[in-house]
């Protein structure tokens, strides 16, 4: 199988699918986590209940939606509960297994920043801010984090505390009383990390075919650690990428809709 | 009990320059119409309050109306980021404006305790989190049972709460079906309400367990067939996905988003709502 073609975000999605089983219960984030999870409900998780914040339950869509809360996400959910009782019932609760994010700016302790680049009073960028993630981090289970590897995303301090990750390391999460895992597994478009079980500093423990650990740390800007036993994460099979792809072709057409001219049209 | 009126009569009755104002709808059933009867009549010095402020705030917060945003998810969600806020943000243009910035689950906590008459919320949350540092209205409180040390904000009380709702019945009774958010708990949370519908219907056909918000509870009702527009409402039209992604252009540019905004909102009326949702229908 090693010898089909495939893209690093392809990569990166199938292998954080993989991370997923039947019996997870995972809150999505939008963007990459949506495709991984979906990817896994549509392979070997047909049974996972994927939560969006929006408040569908067990949520089943065909194509992959543009927002937390396209209504595909409603028409095929289990159920529908509202934006307070999904906070405080089922996330607060602890009833959600494993909550999937992605971020803007992380750092080795797998720290996440989706506020400000730069100063919060006067930021350089002004980004989204956290929506859900702060406590999406404290309260799941555990965290998975996916997104790209890049000088600008993966760097030595990040700029902002959106979403605590393991703070300083070590047992800084007992230490300010969160009882979760917190992050336990990041997937990027070039490998596998997994925080160090004592100082949790993310280590690199599987590399994705072809990545070498000089690719690594030309994209992250603190010194890499690297497990000892560096594995290569298997590449996507044919199954898998026809998945993937098939969604995305039908997420595609969804997303163009109507095509009647009409007034108030913005393009 | 709730008044029919018109939609420009509603807005100039009800809301008034300086309130604070929150138009709810969690990506679903986005009131887009009564926020462009805002600007049309110029309502400004507002404190909008919004989980997500989305293309609505954008708008508001471009043409210059908004003083503070009370808000959780600033993005345009599965686009980017919102341009006219980030202007605002960052060069003060076309004013500077206060945040008061929170998570999601803190702004729906503080709905509800607002709608449950408490004055402050009280939750699991925010640990670890920068945003305490920078927001004074995030305070901690310990359980006087547990001892455990848990965050609080104050409860969201807004002047007035702006919803669309799927259909109301004769009397003023509201449905709400679909995603359904915060809009129950903002408009119990408010002093005063507009709720725009799709359309009034002799029966409301609602299950026993329904989101209904009875005719007591609302202000004011009008009618807008499309009034959600991007945004969606379930049964009736899909969400433009492809108006969120084109106004990621409009937006990028000062020149041309005052242009879109004068030609589409500030000239245009009410009734151009039904127009754009032509072809996004659903089958019922």
């Amino acid at each position: 199988m090693s010898t089909l073609d495939f893209t690093p975000d392809e990569m990166m999605t199938i292998a954080a699918s993989r991370a997923l089983g039947n019996d997870d219960v995972c809150f999505v984030g939008i963007g990459a986590p949506s495709a991984a999870c979906n990817v896994a409900r549509l392979t070997h998780a047909p049974d996972i209940t994927l939560i969006y914040e929006s408040g569908t339950i067990g949520t089943a869509p065909e194509a992959l939606p543009l927002s937390i809360g396209d209504g595909e996400l409603c028409d095929t959910a289990l159920t529908t509960v509202s934006v307070p009782e999904m906070f405080r019932y089922w996330l607060q609760g602890g009833r959600i297994s494993i909550g999937f994010l992605g971020a803007a700016q992380l750092d080795r302790f797998a720290n996440i920043n989706t506020t400000v680049i730069g100063d919060y009073d006067a930021p350089k960028t002004r980004l989204p801010g956290g929506g859900g993630a702060p406590e999406i981090a404290s309260s799941s289970q555990e965290v998975y984090i996916t997104m790209k590897q890049s000088k600008r995303g993966f760097v030595d301090k990040i700029d902002f505390f959106t979403s605590f990750g393991h703070g300083e390391g070590g047992d800084h999460r007992q230490r300010i009383g969160i009882k979760t895992k917190g992050p336990t597994l990041l997937i990027t478009d070039l490998a596998i990390w997994k925080p160090d079980p004592e100082t949790k500093e993310l280590t690199v423990v599987s590399l994705h075919p072809g990545v070498t650990k000089d690719d690594i740390q030309a994209t992250v800007g603190w010194t890499v650690k690297f497990a000892d036993k560096l594995e290569e994460t298997p590449a996507p099979t044919a199954d898998e990428l026809k998945v993937l792809r098939d969604l995305k072709e039908r997420t595609r057409i969804a997303h163009e809709g109507r095509k009647v001219e009409r007034k108030g049209e913005v393009a | 009990m709730a008044k029919f009126l018109e939609l420009k009569d509603a807005v100039s009755s009800i809301i008034s320059s300086g309130d604070s104002v929150a138009f709810e709808g969690f990506t679903h059933l986005i009131p887009h119409a009564v926020a462009h009867e805002v600007i049309r009549q110029g309502i400004d010095e507002l404190t909008v309050i919004r989980m997500t402020p989305d293309l609505i705030y954008d708008q508001l917060v471009g043409m210059g109306l908004v003083k503070k945003m009370i808000f959780s998810y600033a993005g345009n969600p599965g686009v980017g980021l919102l341009r006219r806020v980030r202007d605002a943000v960052e060069n003060s243009w076309p004013r500077s404006i206060e945040l008061e910035e929170h998570s999601h689950a803190a702004m729906a906590n503080a709905y509800e305790a607002g709608a449950a008459g408490l004055p402050l919320a009280v939750m699991r949350g925010y640990m670890g989190a920068g945003l305490k540092d920078v927001n004074p209205n995030i305070k901690s409180i310990t359980c006087p049972f547990s001892g455990e040390e848990l965050a609080a904000v104050p409860a969201l009380r807004p002047d007035v709460a702006v919803i669309h709702a799927l259909k109301a019945d004769r009397k003023g009774n509201v449905l709400i079906e679909g995603i359904v958010g915060v809009q129950k708990e903002a408009v119990l949370a408010a002093k005063r309400s507009i709720v725009t519908v799709e359309e009034i219907v002799d029966d409301l056909e609602a299950h026993p367990n329904a989101c209904v918000l009875p005719h007591w509870t609302v202000t004011a009702i009008c009618v807008v067939k499309g009034g959600a527009h991007p945004s969606y409402a379930q049964g009736y039209y899909g969400r433009d996905n492809n108006y969120y992604i084109a106004w990621d252009k409009v937006a990028a540019d000062r020149d041309r988003f005052q242009s879109w905004m004068q030609e589409n909102v500030v000239a245009a009326s009410t009734n151009v709502f039904s127009e754009r949702v032509e072809g996004l229908e659903v089958n019922q």
